[in-house]
């Protein structure tokens, strides 16, 4: 056991961890972080995806040791103050079914917005590739993001 | 039409804020503190051997390592329908991936190191891979002790061979409908196994207290149905056991019923004061859950020159795996509708539920409708071509109209079939396919019409409860699961609407089956209209108690007095007004300083009274299985390059009647999300089996589920409202039918665009490519 001080959602945390021991389950049983979710364990789904530094990455391809001294931002973390647009938008849009990929997608595009503010919808596409959705067919997903980053807001 | 405040409107989802934030919690995401061990299992490698010996001896040597577990330690039978399944495997093993035994330790890791250590000696017995190898004389008998299984009284299995059941539908005279027939089409379909693929994998906690009572933490479609499965098969009274059920991360039937929540189920009574976690990896959700069932389907069909059906006889031979406890029902569903939806007089359906050594079949979104409409509505397209009649005008003269004879003899519901198959047409532009600039690529329209009714049996029923809390907000008390279509959503705009109280006011939380009423299952696409029903009679119920209150007060005739923007009124005093908040909980202070009335707590329940399974065993005439038929037609645009078979949907349309939706943009999201599981199936998803019966592609990199890269450029879905009259405002469910469609439109539009017809699903790029090769060569 290691003793790690974790940078997530803005706050320093103090844990112990293995070094085999991914980032996911750090999250979710030692900090009690559960936004991210389980879904392959070997980063197929991105249902555990996480910001590191700003960018999506699969928390379960990610070892817990590895995110020492990365700045870690989960959905618990975007929801904080108040919601991002882009969580209003998907809820205007009915954007998720059964939510399970929601906190994933939410922080995929998050990145993307950061870097593309009205990006195309093919840009769109790509951002969330490799995060699957079994329920809505994607198109309230594209949808909410087309409608809040489009020319006039 | 009445005017509605919430019902017919696109209310936001009242979960999203919950999904959005990361709060909604779902089964794995339940912390359970020091005392939780968790169970990894020991799965068979033979798709059928007999066990001869378990030796546990090393694993057990495992540092954490607590029990472990095997089949002699759970001598329990359950199903749902038919009870042919052991909690583990007792003497004989039927399939790969089939739980022997469960070591139990407190860290997953340790759990799995162990089970890994756990050997198990089988004598192998000959393997039944295939369901037409299972049905012959000389094959293995999967289930020799067939004739002692106990089972629903609407089944029919044959002992001493590897039939579980059998569906006989027989209406009309065959050979006179087949002599009537100019022209007759007989050919045989294929379609393979699928699996669901929810992102969340299956997850249940059971844990069995001190004071004798089982709680299941469980991520189920069924709370009810498993409460029920678990108390029967363990011994325990309905009382002790609980089932609580938080979010679901996807279901598409894959959660209905019971499959491995039995398992931690039944390891918590010997597990004491304990809560005992199993946790599916990827690979199990693929191979020990339940799986959509294999079909071969020979399709015989007359026609006369003008275009109508004549005869059909159609048989079906269903690949339903190792032990078939819900997957008869799926069997049992399409033999009496494997007509489609058309109205045909003659009429012979053979539906055979065949044991093979795979994995359990079950419930899969669309219920068999999907794998019966792959054959049929093929068929159709290549009667109409080869008559030379439009396959649309061909479709429009046999479907089926309300009243109809359905192929069991009952009346057909009122249905917008015939709207559907027109707004389709409208909105693809039939006829007027575009062509591509790129000489490699040709492009095909393909048609499609389809139909399902809930398969339930005829006494299931829906309940709800519904209070009044003080600030006249409400909280809606069901047991349907929302496992993404929007349920919760769609109950709260019912109870908002008799009540007056905006859904956004509404609080509906996911089932514990100590609270909440009794519900059957969310399964079937019933939820909507059984439980709308439920909700209903109770949003009435309260909005009586309300009203006979005020009556009892302030004296105004009950039928003077409504109910508008969470507040009483009265037609013939405009004067008075009495928000809802004043008195739902406190009641009404008199004159006296007494109170009248008290807290408005509702209840409704809904059992469809007509509906019966007691058809004659030959033909299925004379009873009431199905309660209605939700209908509609797809179309799309489909793009193939001729070199490399890559297929691209340009443009698609579904129409849907939904009797009313009473949520549009949900329902919108149904035919978006359907129409690409559907599509998926079709075009690329493909479980491969070895020889051995061992399936080689157990995850996302090797099973191919759509990616947001694989959505048709153009979807346009279509409501259409024609009034399901027992239903809730005239709703009917929706939510499985969406992708019905989906794989015989691909057939279609492959032989539009290339003249080449393909038979056996999945149409891959690859096999369109060789097939494309082989007719160049010819």
């Amino acid at each position: 056991m290691k003793e790690l001080i974790l940078k997530v959602n803005n706050e320093l945390r103090s844990v112990y961890v293995e070094s085999n021991e991914i980032l996911l389950d750090v999250l979710r049983e030692k900090l009690g972080i559960k936004s991210p979710k389980c879904g392959c364990e070997r980063g197929d789904c991105g249902a555990c995806t996480v910001l590191l530094d700003g960018k999506a990455v699969r928390s379960c391809l990610v070892l817990a040791v590895e995110a020492e001294g990365h700045s870690i931002t989960t959905v618990e973390g975007i929801s904080a103050e108040k919601l991002s647009a882009l969580q209003e938008s998907f809820i205007q849009f009915n954007s998720f079914q059964c939510g399970y990929c929601a906190p994933g997608i939410i922080l995929a595009v998050t990145e993307l917005l950061e870097k593309h503010p009205k990006p195309s919808l093919e840009e769109i596409k790509e951002s969330i590739a490799g995060n699957l959705c079994r329920c809505t067919g994607y198109t309230p997903i594209f949808d909410a993001i087309m409608d809040l980053t489009k020319g006039d807001k | 039409m009445k005017d509605y405040k919430y019902i017919g409107k696109d209310v936001t989802r009242i979960d999203a804020l919950e999904k959005i934030s990361g709060a909604a919690i779902y089964g794995d995401d339940i912390d359970f503190g020091a005392n939780l061990l968790h169970a990894e299992l020991v799965q068979s490698t033979m798709a059928h051997a007999i066990i001869k010996s378990i030796d546990i001896s090393e694993a057990l040597k495992v540092k954490g390592v607590y029990k472990i577990f095997t089949g002699k330690d759970f001598p329990y039978k359950f199903g749902l329908y038919m009870k042919d399944r052991y909690i583990f495997a007792q003497d004989k093993v039927r399939f790969v991936g089939e739980q022997i035994a469960a070591v139990i330790a407190f860290s997953p890791g340790a759990a799995k190191r162990a089970a890994e250590l756990v050997k198990v000696e089988y004598e192998a017995l000959p393997a039944v891979l295939d369901q037409m190898e299972a049905l012959k004389d000389d094959t293995a008998l999967l289930h020799p002790e067939l004739a002692d299984y106990p089972h629903v009284p609407w089944f029919f299995p044959k002992p001493g061979t590897n039939i579980a059941h059998w569906r006989k539908t027989r209406k009309g005279d065959l050979d006179k409908g087949f002599s009537e027939a100019d022209f007759i089409l007989e050919d045989t379909y294929q379609v393979p196994r699928y699996a669901h693929c929810a992102i969340e994998t299956h997850v249940a906690v059971g844990k069995f207290d001190h004071s004798g009572r089982l709680t299941v933490w469980s991520s189920s479609q069924s709370p009810h149905t498993q409460r029920h499965l678990f108390a029967e098969a363990l011994g325990l009274s309905h009382k002790d056991v609980r089932v609580i059920a938080p979010h679901v991360g996807g279901g598409f039937g894959g959660k209905a019923g019971v499959t491995m929540e039995i398992i931690p189920a039944a390891l918590a009574t010997k597990l004491k004061g304990y809560a005992v976690k199993l946790r599916y990896s990827r690979e199990q959700e693929f191979i020990n859950t339940y799986q959509r069932l294999g079909v071969v389907a020979k399709i015989k069909m007359g026609v006369k020159k003008d275009g109508t059906i004549t005869a059909l006889d159609h048989k079906i031979y269903w690949d339903a795996g190792a032990y078939v406890e819900y997957g008869a029902n799926v069997v049992n569903a399409v033999g009496l509708s494997a007509i489609g939806p058309y109205r045909i007089h003659n009429v012979s359906i053979d539906s055979v539920c065949v044991y093979t050594n795979l994995p359990p079949g079950g419930a899969y979104r669309g219920f068999g409708y999907s794998e019966m409409l792959f054959g049929l509505e093929s068929h159709i397209t290549r009667i109409a071509n080869e008559l030379g009649l439009d396959q649309i005008e061909f479709r429009r003269k046999n479907a089926i109209k309300a009243g109809d004879l359905t192929a069991y003899g009952a009346k057909m519901n009122p249905n917008g079939l015939i709207e559907c198959i027109d707004k389709v047409q409208q909105a693809i532009e039939w006829g007027k396919k575009p062509s591509s600039n790129d000489p490699t690529k040709v492009i095909g329209q393909g048609f499609s019409l389809f139909w399902k009714a809930p398969a339930m049996p005829p006494n299931a029923s829906s309940s709800a409860f519904l209070k009044f809390n003080e600030d006249a907000t409400i909280n809606l008390i069901i047991s349907g699961m929302d496992i993404g279509q929007g349920y919760q959503t769609v109950m709260a705009q019912i109870a908002a609407e008799i009540l007056s109280v905006p859904p956004g006011k509404i609080r509906v939380e996911t089932p514990d089956t100590d609270r909440n009423p009794y519900e059957w299952q969310t399964v079937a696409s019933h939820i909507t209209w059984s439980s709308g029903n439920a909700v209903k009679k109770a949003a009435l119920d309260a909005r009586e108690q309300i009203l006979s209150l005020i009556n009892r007060v302030y004296h105004y005739p009950i039928d003077e007095l409504y109910l508008e923007d969470e507040a009483v009124k009265c037609q013939t005093d405009p004067a008075f007004l009495l928000p809802l908040k004043n008195f739902v909980v406190d009641g009404i202070m008199t004159r006296d300083g007494t109170f009248k009335g008290g807290p408005i707590n509702a209840r409704g329940m809904f059992m469809p009274e007509f509906s019966s399974t007691n058809g004659d065993p030959e033909t299925s005439q004379g009873g009431h299985p199905n309660v209605h038929y939700t209908v509609g037609a797809a179309a799309l645009n489909l793009e193939i390059d001729r070199e490399t078979g890559k297929m691209r949907v340009l443009k698609a349309a579904l129409a849907i009647d939904a009797g009313k939706a009473l949520n549009p943009d949900l329902v919108r999201g149904q035919i978006t999300g359907g129409l690409l599981q559907g599509l998926a199936t079709v075009l690329y998803e493909d479980m491969r089996y070895n020889d051995k019966g061992k399936l080689l592609n157990p995850n996302f990199t090797d099973y191919k589920i759509p990616t947001s890269m694989d959505v048709p450029d153009e979807i346009i879905p279509i409501i259409v409202e024609v009034p399901q009259p027992d239903g809730p405002f005239g709703a009917r469910g929706i939510g499985e039918h969406t992708m019905l469609p989906a794989a015989p439109m691909i057939a279609n539009a492959v032989e539009d665009a290339l003249g080449i017809r393909i038979k056996e699903m999945p149409i891959t790029a690859e096999k369109v490519a060789l097939a494309v090769l082989n007719k160049d060569k010819q």
